[in-house]
């Protein structure tokens, strides 16, 4: 048994306990990764391009008008009045559309929100390309003031024509304890 | 070496022990006090919901009954109780002397009591336990947690820790250890199941691990894997512990299926039917428990697509199990068959695992899951899979070898008396939630509407009748160990096969000091 050769016991041994430390870091190194590509590729949870869409010189589609809706959810304790100027608007595929979202701090003390943006349908998502997004970036905002925070947008030529209304949704956060943190790219 | 001696005497016999029955006994006992401890939340649980309105606690408590419940029997009761049975019967099926890491075998037990120790004083904590559910999803587990959560990381970190040590101890032990002529296509299906389990246990521990982890950079170290606030994701969070959670289903089932395959024929009297297709089944069934993950999440929002894969993926599931199910079927088919307790367990682990599968494939079609999901149907399915499943098999498997591991038998008329007790309880408290689910009734909630009182009451008495049974089981075993009828024939009963059966009973200390012949 003391012979130069491995142990087989210690050879078993060792494989599974690299396979098992393989596998804590594969949810690490993979998983978590895989997720975000996946969601950002197909477009699974109404996820939208997290940076700004670099446009392609595009011809207008006038044949047919789409029914962009706006919405605004404030998560759990979030004091500010935060709303699209507009409820909808109607746009032509591959035109390039401005709006504003209307955000007011009620508090006196400065605050920093980072807004998440969705899709709905979900199947829309890859096709609703941001230029310009305040989602981007994380938005500070004095006491006592407001900001209008742009977005601009285009629609894809290639939008599956049996989608007529986008719903474009934005949950609003108060990041402000969370400084340090990676920024929210979305 | 020092192999010729017995045990030693007083504590220091447990605490420093290597020799795999004594770890085994401990496992078995210890996962038996969790199963009293676990039990006793289930009571609390069905005494609050006895009655419509809130009656004994507050619903934050309740909260943490069901939380608890699902820990303490999933991580305390069950898996330890099937490791125990491992480290008894597996050297003496395979014919070695001990399991082939004897002292990460102490370490793996002795650091489970502490790990569950810790999670149980989450209770006195300021804030209480946690109250999120055993699947503790993201933000409830993290944004809206009580600061116990911490101490119930820790202890997720711990007992994952020895269940890796468990397993590899498992695999090592059947890879490197076998009697000479001891093929793998010879081993036991004991043997095999737990095998395949043991892979199981080092492929997603450590994902649970990794979720646990990531749950606590996120409460504590200002990351945002799962807060969408920061650019991550609850959904996230889902995915990763089902990842985990699909195959730790089979991690608890898979042994059980290892223990009627050996039970079945024994009092059947006939070979195991189909042992080749059994062991290609076992390892279908763990291989597909990996890609299946999502039909436990059918309602978060994803793809068409996605549902309709993990739908008919999941369905295929069905496939490796029925054929188990056909085959311990067809092994008493003709068999001079005859119903002692740990067969009358066996079968009616056969008859309710069955039932909890079919409610398992309505689960599996999405459009019907939307209806189903997070109702008591859910709690219906779960409880016949692991409770039927699991437990049933686990009693059965005390009441077949205990007279091999204490050389005593026990009482044959209080055994029978506690299955029939148990299997009139056990169907009596989770039949009827069957349809409350079906009507509407959610899942971990303490009050409920009108509609629901009776059949709830129905539930309540028969876990009331079911809980009660398990102290006749206690009983039974302590008299058996104390004063049972001294047996010292080899084989308990007649139809058992396998080596373990071969040593003298009680089984002395150390057995397979010198490999046995295999033919």
């Amino acid at each position: 048994m003391l012979g130069m050769k491995v142990n087989p016991v210690a050879a078993t041994v060792g494989k599974l306990a690299v396979a098992a430390v393989c596998m804590f870091a594969f949810v690490f190194v993979v998983m978590v990764p895989l997720y975000n590509v996946l969601c950002d590729a197909l477009g699974i949870n109404g996820k939208t391009n997290s940076e700004a869409y670099r446009s392609v010189e595009a011809a207008v589609d006038e044949s047919r008008e789409i029914t962009i809706q706006f919405i605004a959810t404030n998560n759990e304790g979030m004091p500010w009045d935060f709303g699209p100027s507009v409820s909808a608007m109607k746009v032509n595929p591959g035109a390039v559309n401005d709006t504003v979202f209307l955000a007011h701090n009620p508090l006196t003390k400065a605050m920093v929100a980072q807004a998440i943006p969705s899709v709905s349908p979900s199947r829309a998502a890859e096709y609703f390309h941001k230029t310009e997004c305040f989602c981007f970036n994380r938005q500070p905002l004095d006491g006592e003031s407001s900001a209008e925070m742009p977005l601009q947008f285009i629609v894809d030529t290639d939008l599956p024509r049996d989608i007529r209304t986008i719903t474009l949704s934005y949950t609003i956060f108060d990041v402000t304890d969370m400084a340090g943190g990676p920024v929210a790219a979305r | 070496m020092g192999a010729h001696h017995g045990p030693a005497k007083g504590l220091g016999r447990w605490l420093f022990t290597t020799n795999h029955k004594d770890i085994g006994t401990m496992y078995l006992w210890f996962s038996f006090a969790m199963f009293i401890l676990g039990g006793a939340f289930a009571m609390i649980i069905r005494a609050e919901l006895f009655q419509p309105g809130m009656q004994l606690v507050e619903p934050g408590f309740f909260n943490q009954m069901t939380t608890m419940h699902g820990l303490v029997m999933v991580f305390g009761a069950i898996m330890p109780a099937f490791v125990g049975l491992a480290n008894w019967m597996i050297p003496m099926m395979i014919g070695a002397p001990d399991m082939a890491l004897p002292r990460m075998n102490n370490w793996s037990f002795w650091i489970l009591p502490p790990a569950f120790l810790i999670l149980a004083s989450t209770l006195l904590m300021e804030g209480g336990a946690p109250g999120f559910g055993w699947t503790f999803y993201a933000p409830l587990s993290t944004t809206y947690a009580p600061p116990s959560v911490t101490v119930f990381i820790f202890s997720i970190h711990v007992l994952g820790l020895s269940s890796i040590m468990g397993s590899i101890n498992i695999i090592a032990t059947v890879m490197n250890m076998r009697a000479p002529g001891m093929t793998y296509m010879k081993m036991p299906l004991f043997v095999w199941t737990w095998l395949i389990t043991a892979f199981l246990l080092v492929a997603v521990m450590p994902v649970l691990a990794g979720c646990v982890t990531m749950m606590l950079m996120d409460i504590h170290f200002g990351t945002s894997f799962f807060s969408a606030a920061g650019g991550g994701d609850p959904v996230l969070f889902q995915h990763v512990f089902w990842f985990f959670g699909h195959p730790e289903v089979y991690i608890i089932i898979l042994p059980a299926f290892g223990v009627v395959s050996q039970i079945i024929p024994a009092f059947s009297r006939k070979p195991l039917f189909g042992y080749d297709s059994m062991v290609y089944a076992t390892a279908s069934i763990a291989f597909l428990s990996f890609i299946v993950w999502a039909h436990h999440m059918y309602t978060v929002g994803m793809p068409v697509a996605g549902e309709l894969y993990f739908m008919y993926a999941t369905m295929l599931i069905a496939v490796p199990t029925g054929v188990k199910v056909f085959n311990w079927v067809s092994t008493m088919w003709r068999g001079a068959m005859s119903f002692e307790t740990p067969m009358l367990f066996s079968l009616g682990f056969l008859v309710l695992f069955t039932i909890g599968g079919f409610t398992g494939l309505m689960l599996s079609i999405a459009p019907s899951d939307f209806q189903y999901h997070d109702s008591y149907f859910v709690v219906a399915h779960f409880h016949y899979v692991m409770v039927a499943g699991a437990v049933f098999s686990m009693t059965a498997a005390v009441y077949y070898w205990l007279p091999k591991w204490c050389g005593k038998m026990y009482n044959e008329t209080m055994g029978k008396t506690h299955f029939w007790i148990s299997f009139i309880g056990f169907n009596l408290t989770f039949f009827p939630q069957h349809f409350v689910g079906l009507a509407g009734m959610p899942r971990r909630i303490p009050d409920y509407a009108l509609q629901f009182a009776d059949f709830n009451m129905m539930s309540s008495v028969g876990a009331f009748i079911y809980g009660s049974s398990q102290i006749l089981f206690l009983y039974n075993v302590i008299a058996t160990i104390v004063s049972g009828k001294p047996t010292s024939e080899e084989k308990t009963w007649d139809g058992a096969e396998g080596l373990e059966w071969t040593v003298p009973t009680p089984a002395p200390y150390h057995t397979f000091e010198t490999p046995p012949a295999v033919r």
